[in-house]
């Protein structure tokens, strides 16, 4: 193949995660959330395989095989341990309504493209134009845990980020050493199960996972 | 024969026992207090011997450890200045570490005696080593663990909020003036090295580099206020009348003692020793500071009746009389005048250790007194002559010391002082000739002043009639108790009436310092007749003093005691009052009243007088209140806006906190955006 084909797939594959990003933003269902972080997880492994075709960096193959065990079977089997067990029947909860929130997605997507312009041109890799989505995924996730106030989606946002960190790590540098993506994938899946018991602690002293129970911690002055 | 460096080592691994015996016979309370105090003493007097022998021995010691950090090893340096300071410190040490034996027994069942031996001796090691550290990192690392220890000694009885609070003060003070030194360390290292690493961090790199005006300008001034938050210098003094009543006795003559004489220590090394030419003004400014705090602290201590309060201003006082003899000493060296710089040099240095003798004295003696009382307050005590014949001669040693009294070792110093004073004329600067005189009648002022509060102090706890409310049995002090006291009255004595002995000894400290030696001092007049100038302009004999005045009480004795009925007694006449109680007598806070008067706007006085009528009208009172409460206005004018700023931006920051999640995500999120837009 090509290479100016491969750089078609990497912005192909680069706009999916683009696109699960904004309908984990939209999304109101809790399921349907794991399931799209899921797929965006797929994505990402997807996309891993291919720069590692295209760079010839063969263990770019494991971390994809990493991100497509974790990313994709592992974490979401583990969210939907989780909700099933702790009876998260409820739509998503949200502080900002949704219609503001892809608005400010959508704004946030600009200032990265904005933002990463003089990169553009500096590099020479295929991959370089994929950049602007990382960052753009890595915020939309940050905003997803700002905008939801139930604890699950909460550590979903973050997964995101981590998906978004992780894209651009590949997309602009063709990944990192094998050891640093080895012991990245440790911690995420180490934080799911912190998460996951922290979340069970929560929901028992609180009888709800919304995080705006824990207000009721602060210290009062 | 030994090294003195050698011995100073020895003595400050020394300490490392009594902290074991802790450990060891921890359960054994009587026999744990008795082995540690005395080991401590026998410690101590390692490094008086070490300290006398630096001095005396001429010539300098250096040793590096291989202590530290991995690349920054301690340097260890006993010179003549280090020997000096290490033999106060070891002396009162000693001194006090006897007295504490009868002391801490005494403390009584409850009192956490374990740690204060552990932190006492901690406290005292840390005071030699700073006198022998010759490196930034060293000399630091020995002030904060000094500064350490004394906080929890100060802590001692923690169980009282006002004991925490005076402790907190104290640390707070403690660690502004150590930031102030490291940096002051920091700006010296740097501009030996041009700032480009911290390699020259030794007093010996620093010594040999020649700083360029400005940047020595600010090291000293960092140095200065940081060793001056620590010596108690107005206005940084606020800790020192809160930290001083609340610690132990024994801790009190100690920190009073020699650990504010570690900063003089401290001031002295850096200006003399590491910076060594310096403009004039620098030391007018010393010269100022020490007069302000010199009058202030005595005021402040006038208006006392807390008795171990009134000590802590005291040293305020005392601090700024050392203090003015080196801020001299500095403005004769920057006028190349050595002879005289040596002079006023050795006169802040013989202070230094005259206050440490007397000033010990006096607590071990005010501990003697709220031990046998236990009482704080002057105006609940009195007659205490009778019942405690013993410790109120040695009070009354201390009390004439520190009035700047002959035979006594504070006459000694402050006269000396006055030589320098008396000297300055010769100054080129108008400002200066103008300064000069009004120092040295501050100066008087001061001596005066201090008379006034000591006849006040000992007047009214040890003569009259006991005033207190309480019935409290008083006894005298144990046999431990005495003999430190009594040791310490011996060496106010002796500082007194031999100083030419003393001089001639401590003449190595300026020669090394300063190249210059007071030649005149002894020698052709041998040990009898101090002459630090020349003879022809001022002599003084302390021997002859003393055979003057044991003489005319001597004749004053036999001539009223050789006849008897010579005296009689006779009931005191009652100014044609029925009834005299002891209420009626003098106490601290009418004594001081005069000076109330006269320099009250210099406080912050609430004075009120409450009539109470009891059962009839009001124009038929009963009774009468009066109510008095004088504060430093340096809390309202210095602290108390800082603190109030403080809290109000803590409170300020503290509204950021919501404890949502949500929010502090939000922070995240637009500081990340912020950092990227802008960056």
């Amino acid at each position: 193949m090509n290479l100016q084909v491969l750089a078609q797939v990497n912005s192909f594959l680069a706009a999916l995660v683009l696109l699960t990003a904004f309908a984990m933003l939209s999304q109101r269902k809790i399921n349907s959330l794991v399931t799209l972080f899921a797929w965006q997880g797929l994505f990402l492994s997807i996309n891993t395989a291919v720069v590692g075709f295209v760079a010839s960096k063969h263990h770019l193959y494991i971390s994809s095989l990493l991100t497509l065990s974790i990313k994709v079977i592992l974490l979401p089997y583990i969210l939907h341990v989780l909700v099933v067990r702790l009876k998260i029947r409820k739509e998503v909860e949200t502080i900002v309504n949704i219609p503001t929130t892809m608005l400010i997605g959508i704004a946030l997507v600009i200032f990265s493209y904005h933002l990463t312009a003089p990169v553009r041109e500096m590099s020479t890799l295929i991959t370089r134009s994929t950049l602007a989505v990382a960052l753009a995924t890595v915020m939309i996730g940050l905003l997803m845990m700002i905008t939801r106030k139930h604890a699950v989606t909460q550590i979903i946002g973050f997964l995101a980020m981590e998906n978004g960190l992780f894209f651009a790590a590949t997309s602009a540098t063709y990944g990192m050493p094998l050891v640093v993506e080895l012991g990245v994938a440790l911690d995420v899946l180490i934080a799911a199960f912190i998460f996951g018991i922290f979340f069970f602690h929560i929901s028992t002293t609180f009888d709800s996972l919304s995080v705006e129970q824990m207000e009721s911690l602060r210290e009062d002055n | 024969m030994i090294a003195p460096i050698e011995l100073s080592i020895i003595s400050v691994v020394a300490f490392v026992i009594p902290v074991l015996f802790v450990v060891v016979i921890g359960n054994d309370p009587r026999r744990l207090i008795r082995m540690s105090f005395s080991v401590s003493a026998l410690a101590s007097l390692f490094s008086v011997v070490a300290g006398a022998m630096a001095v005396a021995g001429h010539n300098v010691e250096q040793l590096v450890l291989p202590l530290g950090l991995p690349t920054l090893p301690f340097h260890l340096r006993l010179d003549q200045l280090s020997g000096f300071f290490i033999f106060v410190v070891g002396l009162l040490s000693f001194f006090v570490s006897v007295y504490s034996v009868g002391y801490v027994s005494g403390l009584g069942a409850g009192k956490p005696v374990k740690r204060l031996i552990v932190f006492y001796n901690i406290f005292i090691a840390a005071m030699f080593m700073v006198c022998l550290a010759d490196d930034a990192l060293c000399f630091l690392v020995a002030w904060e663990v000094m500064a350490a220890a004394s906080y929890f000694l100060v802590m001692f009885e923690d169980g009282r909020s006002e004991n925490r609070r005076a402790a907190y003060l104290y640390m707070v003070m403690a660690h502004v003036g150590a930031v102030l030194i490291l940096l002051s360390f920091g700006v010296m290292a740097g501009v030996t090295t041009g700032f480009e690493d911290f390699s020259c961090y030794t007093f010996d790199a620093m010594r040999a580099a020649k700083f360029p005006l400005k940047w020595a300008t600010v090291a000293f001034l960092l140095s200065f206020f940081g060793f001056a938050a620590k010596a108690g210098v107005i206005p940084f003094h606020v800790w020192l009348p809160e930290a001083h009543p609340v610690a132990p006795s024994n801790v009190s003559a100690l920190m009073s003692g020699v650990m504010l004489k570690t900063a003089i220590y401290g001031i002295v090394r850096i200006t003399f020793d590491i910076i060594k030419v310096f403009p004039w003004w620098w030391g007018t400014m010393v010269l100022v500071l020490g007069l302000v705090s010199a009058v202030m602290g005595v005021l402040y201590a006038l208006m006392q009746h807390d008795l171990k309060k009134l000590l802590a201003y005291h040293s305020v006082e005392n601090i700024g009389i050392i203090l003015i003899g080196i801020g001299l000493s500095m403005i004769f060296t920057s006028f190349h005048l050595p002879v005289m710089a040596a002079l006023a040099l050795i006169a802040g240095l013989y202070h230094t250790m005259n206050h440490a003798m007397f000033k010990g004295l006096l607590f071990m003696g005010a501990g003697a007194v709220l031990h046998a009382t236990h009482e704080r307050n002057m105006d609940e005590m009195g007659g205490l002559i009778h019942l405690m014949p013993w410790t109120s001669a040695f009070f009354l040693v201390g009390c004439i010391s520190i009035s700047a009294l002959p035979p006594f070792n504070g006459f000694v110093s402050e006269w000396l002082t006055f030589q320098a004073f008396l000297l300055s004329p010769s100054l080129p600067v108008p400002l200066m000739k103008l300064l000069i005189p009004m120092g040295a009648a501050l100066l008087a002022l001061t001596g005066a002043l201090a008379a006034a509060c000591f006849v006040k102090v000992f007047g009214v706890i040890f003569l009259g009639n006991w005033r207190g409310h309480s019935q409290h049995v008083v006894t005298e002090a144990g046999w431990s108790m005495r003999a430190g006291m009594s040791l310490a009255s011996l060496a106010c004595l002796c500082l007194g009436v031999l100083p030419a002995i003393v001089i001639n000894w401590m003449d190595a400290i300026s020669e090394s310092l300063l190249k210059a030696r007071l030649v005149t001092t002894s020698g052709v007049y041998g040990w009898m007749w101090l002459t630090p100038v020349d003879p022809e302009r001022a002599s003084y004999s302390g021997p002859l003093v003393l055979i003057g005045i044991v003489a005319v009480c001597a004749v004053t004795y036999l001539l009223l005691h050789v006849k008897p009925g010579n005296i009689s007694r006779v009931p005191v006449w009652d100014c044609g009052f029925k009834k005299l109680t002891p209420k009626m007598q003098y106490n601290a806070v009418s004594f001081s009243m005069p000076f109330r008067r006269i320099f009250g706007f210099l406080f912050d006085i609430k004075e009120q007088i409450r009539l109470v009528p009891q059962h009839q009208h009001p124009a038929f009172p009963e009774n009468s209140q009066y109510y008095l409460r004088v504060r430093d206005r340096f809390w309202g004018w210095l602290y108390k806006p800082v603190i109030d700023r403080v809290v109000l931006l803590s409170r300020k920051t503290g509204m950021l906190q919501h404890g949502r999640i949500h929010v502090y995500l939000i922070y995240s999120f637009v500081t990340i955006i912020v950092l990227l837009a802008l960056l």
